[in-house]
């Protein structure tokens, strides 16, 4: 039951944020909206909920290092699709591995 | 630059890909979640800043501005990738304020109330992000206003 709330309100709270990069102009505005902390606040919520906070605030020091790692990956794909022109939806996907690498590599540097 | 609200453009979105980001989104808040369960907060904790939904993003808006210019009578343009290196731009900008809310729970959460710290952490979230934006928006206006005759 807890996944099933935890699904409806991670997904609600993430196409809230969509809709709101939808609706905004300029687009480079809208952007900032892509790597808003829509996962963050519905799982964060839940874990505080559960597990507790000092729980909560752990996986928050974590998610330093997934932000770090997020910032990798949107110059990546700035860098392989608004300069080198590569197609967007391939270059996404395969750039989720820039953000794997970038997040397990500053977890394993700085946090572990 | 004025930052506007152009409700429009929801019209151009489709049933099925509302569904997708809702599925996408859901499906990332359930892993981070049993992936904090199974191997424990320190490795959980990246994925509350996974790029949950910027690919399928990305995706739409390279095809809607395709779409908008084959419309227009241009079969074959680069102007959905421009598009989608603006808004990956804008997301490296978010995502540095994205460590700063991050930054504010670990501190913040074990003192305080839970709610308060959530909800100042995401304020201070909007206020870097665009605050970061609107220096970078006057970085490049002065740049190019230095090499004017």
């Amino acid at each position: 039951m807890d996944l099933v709330v935890r699904f409806v309100v991670g997904g609600a709270i993430v196409s809230i944020f969509a809709l709101i990069a939808d609706v905004l102009r300029p687009k480079g505005f809208a952007g900032l909206f892509g790597a808003a902390p829509s996962v963050a606040l519905a799982t964060l919520s839940f874990t505080i909920l559960s597990q507790g906070k000092l729980y909560a605030a752990i996986e928050a020091r974590s998610m330093i290092a997934g932000a770090a790692a997020f910032l990798l990956y949107a110059v990546s794909c700035v860098y392989f699709i608004g300069m080198k022109h590569a197609k967007a939806a391939p270059a996404t996907l395969a750039l989720l591995a820039v953000w794997a690498v970038g997040a397990f590599g500053f977890w394993a540097a700085w946090l572990r | 630059m004025k930052i506007l609200a152009d409700f429009s453009s929801l019209r151009n979105i489709k049933w099925y890909e509302h569904l997708t980001r809702f599925l996408l989104g859901g499906l990332v808040s359930v892993l981070a979640g049993l992936i904090a369960k199974g191997f424990g907060p320190e490795l959980g904790g990246l994925f509350l800043a996974f790029p949950a939904i910027f690919p399928a993003g990305a995706t739409l808006l390279d095809k809607h501005e395709r779409e908008k210019k084959q419309k227009a009578g241009i079969p074959a343009t680069i102007r959905g990738r421009l598009a989608v290196g603006l808004d990956a731009r804008g997301a490296a900008l978010g995502s540095a304020a994205l460590g700063a809310f991050a930054f504010i729970v670990w501190k913040a959460l074990p003192d305080y109330n839970a709610a308060a710290v959530l909800g100042a952490a995401f304020a201070v979230w909007i206020a870097l992000a665009v605050g970061i934006w609107r220096a970078r928006k006057l970085h490049v206006y002065f740049s190019r206003r230095k090499h004017l005759p």
